[in-house]
């Protein structure tokens, strides 16, 4: 797929994955399949974190699930350290999960409030057959890897407050000694102040037992802050993977620019002096698919592309828009070293018109609304 | 179409602490004071918080889950769930007291003089209704009107709020719109009565942060032509650095700093302010530094019983006798409009080198 994969065997390589949701029909409707996953590649190499970022809807959730199978993929494969996991069953896909655990958004819902912690978290080792002696080592250890003490374990989940709720809910997934962990979400329900301990202590784990992360979330500086590379996915595709630096410091997908230049900086010099671009519309749905490339409808470059003499352009709606980007569903183009971007006019130097506040808004929303 | 793209900018941050802000105060909040029965007798969720928001102005009110931030509010409308109950203040809105207002007064003076928008846009719509059933429904609460009259006026609204294709969605159901579209149908109802002030609470936290932007956005232009007072209570502070002319920054219960947006960012003179700042990645610092945490939990509001709530998390106050048993005053530091409840307040950077 691109420059990412050179290296030798990654340790985890997603190829073509797709997942479709729901084919029945209600009691007014038609049935009609929900492609949530839409042909995804990446990979990851051992002790790397991933960063996979997109809004509601664009299925980086699903992934996080198909990666570990605790759902079925439609199509597509999965490799894990060079071997074919996609259709492993019964004792070897745990034998595999293993190698691989998840971490929840939720920390509430997560962990059996029937259980104590110091059974939560020994529950992955009796299922994966470890020793009574080991068990207890094990436990200790994990417990104080994520700064919880391990007096603690006779406890119970409600006696525990979110932020250290999810350091239990990573002690369960690292007791395993997984080399991959995929986190979902694991800090956007916690308080700012309690977040920062949760992405320190990951980084710390990471340092020292040299696991590998798919981080998953919508949080886009929280997600800068511990990823090496970053995937941006819109409505069932990624987009754009760079490494950090250059997804941040030279994003080329439009909609990874407008995403970076809607969050709003904790700085109010800079925020203020900050240019937003206005999307189109609001992001569309998985139900709906736009034909094409999926972005067209909100895409800024688009509507400049379709202004250049080169382009064939055609209806749309109100408006013209290149045929591309109307019918053609855009490829991987390698930009940079492990840099690519599924863009038909990802060459096209993109002109912005400033516009203030007060006559802004019209522009910013006005345009289309896509539900 | 001249222009395909537009880069949307705000004002500079020198102009908007002055612009259409007079000095009356549209909503001032003094002294409200809310408990909860407790094992140990009654627990101060809110406690002698006084605030003060000027027509046109946007004020902050930040703070973690449990600071008592929502819970003020609701106080301020009556609204406290029970078994809580308002002790004592006073909650002045266009120079009357809700607090000494009669039931149907209050429910009078709630969606006309001062409404509110919750953070989820789906449970304030009824999923039955058609949304412009909806906002005649709100408009005919305070005003004799016809269902013709209603229906010109929903649709009015729906428009200012920015709805494409105001007419054909009238007759829509909630389910039919997305959440941002949702939450700008609950702002159009909450301006129906053009109230002299807006509250938000957390209004765009369940939104992707592009939709994010619009909705804010159009809180912001509202309140700007309409001269209405805005509180925007959020624990993101990106929101506040964009949006917001003043704020304020609760802990357990209790306004911990106050001041002008600008001058809070700049120069924080709370140590809880400064750690909230600090453990926030940033799009631009350097990555792969660590942030800055806080240790420990926050205290429930109203268990710390003497001294400052913060005392056992903060970096300069930390076991100090004075921190622990003297509960300190908001107190101006540098500007008059800048207030901040530390003993230390004047001494915070000696203070860190020290630590």
């Amino acid at each position: 797929m691109s420059a990412a994969d050179v290296t030798s065997t990654p340790l985890l390589k997603v190829s073509d994955l797709v997942k479709t949701f729901g084919t029945e029909g209600g009691l007014f409707s038609k049935g009609v399949p929900v492609r949530a996953v839409d042909g995804v590649s990446f990979s990851i190499r051992a002790g790397e974190t991933l960063g996979m970022v997109g809004e509601t809807g664009s299925g980086k959730s699903t992934l996080g699930r198909l990666v570990l199978k605790l759902l079925e993929p439609t199509a597509g494969t999965i490799e894990f350290q060079g071997t074919d996991v996609t259709r492993l069953r019964g004792g070897r896909a745990r034998s595999l999960r293993g190698n691989m655990q998840m971490v929840f958004q939720d920390p509430y819902g997560s962990l059996n409030p029937r259980m104590t912690i110091g059974e939560l978290i020994r529950e992955p080792m009796v299922v994966h057959g470890y020793g009574r002696d080991e068990i207890t080592a094990r436990l200790e250890s994990t417990m104080r890897q994520v700064g919880v003490d391990p007096r603690m374990a006779t406890r119970y989940p409600h006696e525990f407050s979110g932020g250290q709720r999810q350091r239990i809910a990573i002690a369960r997934a690292l007791v395993l000694d997984p080399k991959l962990l995929i986190l979902d979400e694991p800090v956007s329900a916690l308080d700012v102040s309690i977040q920062a301990q949760i992405l320190n202590l990951l980084r710390d784990i990471q340092r020292r037992t040299g696991i590998a992360y798919l981080f998953i979330a919508h949080d886009l500086a929280v997600v800068r802050h511990i990823s090496d590379r970053v995937a941006v996915m819109y409505l069932g595709k990624i987009v754009e993977i760079a490494s950090r630096e250059q997804l941040y410091g030279a994003p080329r997908h439009p909609y990874t620019k407008a995403l970076l230049s809607a969050v709003p900086v904790p700085d109010p010099i800079k925020e203020r002096s900050k240019q937003r671009i206005a999307l189109h519309g609001e992001i569309g749905s998985a139900a709906s698919m736009p034909g094409g490339c999926r972005f067209h409808p909100r895409c800024f470059r688009a509507r400049q592309a379709a202004r250049e003499p080169s382009v064939a352009v055609e209806g749309w709606g109100a408006e013209s828009l290149p045929s591309a980007c109307v019918r053609e569903v855009p490829d991987f183009i390698s930009i940079a070293t492990e840099h690519v971007v599924a863009c038909h006019f990802s060459g096209l130097e993109d002109r912005f018109a400033v516009t203030t506040n007060e006559h802004s808004n019209g522009q910013a929303v006005a345009i289309a609304d896509l539900t | 179409m001249t222009s395909v793209t537009a880069l949307c900018q705000p004002p500079p941050l020198s102009l908007v602490a002055s612009s259409g802000v007079s000095s009356e105060f549209a909503l001032e909040i003094r002294h409200l004071r809310t408990t909860f029965p407790g094992p140990d007798g009654p627990v101060a969720i809110v406690d002698d918080v006084s605030l003060a928001v000027r027509p046109g102005e946007m004020l902050a009110v930040v703070g973690e889950s449990g600071s008592g931030k929502s819970m003020t509010f609701l106080s301020a409308l009556g609204l406290v769930p029970k078994p809580g109950r308002v002790e004592s203040g006073e909650v002045l809105v266009g120079g009357r007291d809700l607090m000494r207002m009669r039931p149907e007064e209050l429910r009078a003076c709630r969606g006309s003089a001062i409404s509110i928008i919750f953070q989820d846009p789906m449970s304030g719509l009824n999923p039955v209704f058609s949304v412009g059933e909806q906002i005649g429904e709100v408009l005919r609460a305070h005003r004799r009107i016809s269902p013709a009259q209603a229906k010109t006026q929903a649709i009015d609204l729906l428009n200012r709020v920015q709805i494409p294709d105001a007419r054909r969605r009238f007759d829509h159901y909630p389910h039919q719109f997305s959440g941002g579209m949702r939450q700008r149908v609950l702002t159009a109802m909450a301006i129906a009565h053009g109230p002299q002030v807006l509250i938000a609470d957390e209004p765009t936290t369940a939104l992707d942060v592009t939709v994010q932007a619009q909705v804010l956005d159009l809180i912001d232009s509202l309140r700007r032509e309409a001269g209405m007072a805005v509180v925007l209570i959020t624990h993101d502070l990106g929101i506040v650095a964009r949006h917001a002319d003043r704020m304020v920054v609760m802990y357990a219960g209790r306004l911990v700093e106050e001041g002008p947006v600008g001058e809070v960012f700049a120069a924080p003179r709370h140590p809880y302010t400064i750690s909230l700042l600090r453990c926030i990645p940033h799009l631009d610092a350097p990555a792969g530094a660590d942030l800055m945490s806080i240790s420990g939990q926050p205290p429930l509001s109203g268990s710390v019983r003497q001294g400052c709530p913060f005392e056992a998390r903060c970096y300069v106050g930390r076991g100090r006798e004075e921190c622990r048993g003297t509960r300190p005053q908001l107190e101006a530091v540098g500007s008059p409009a800048h207030l901040s409840a530390c003993h230390f307040s004047q001494s915070l950077e000696e203070e860190e080198a020290r630590a």
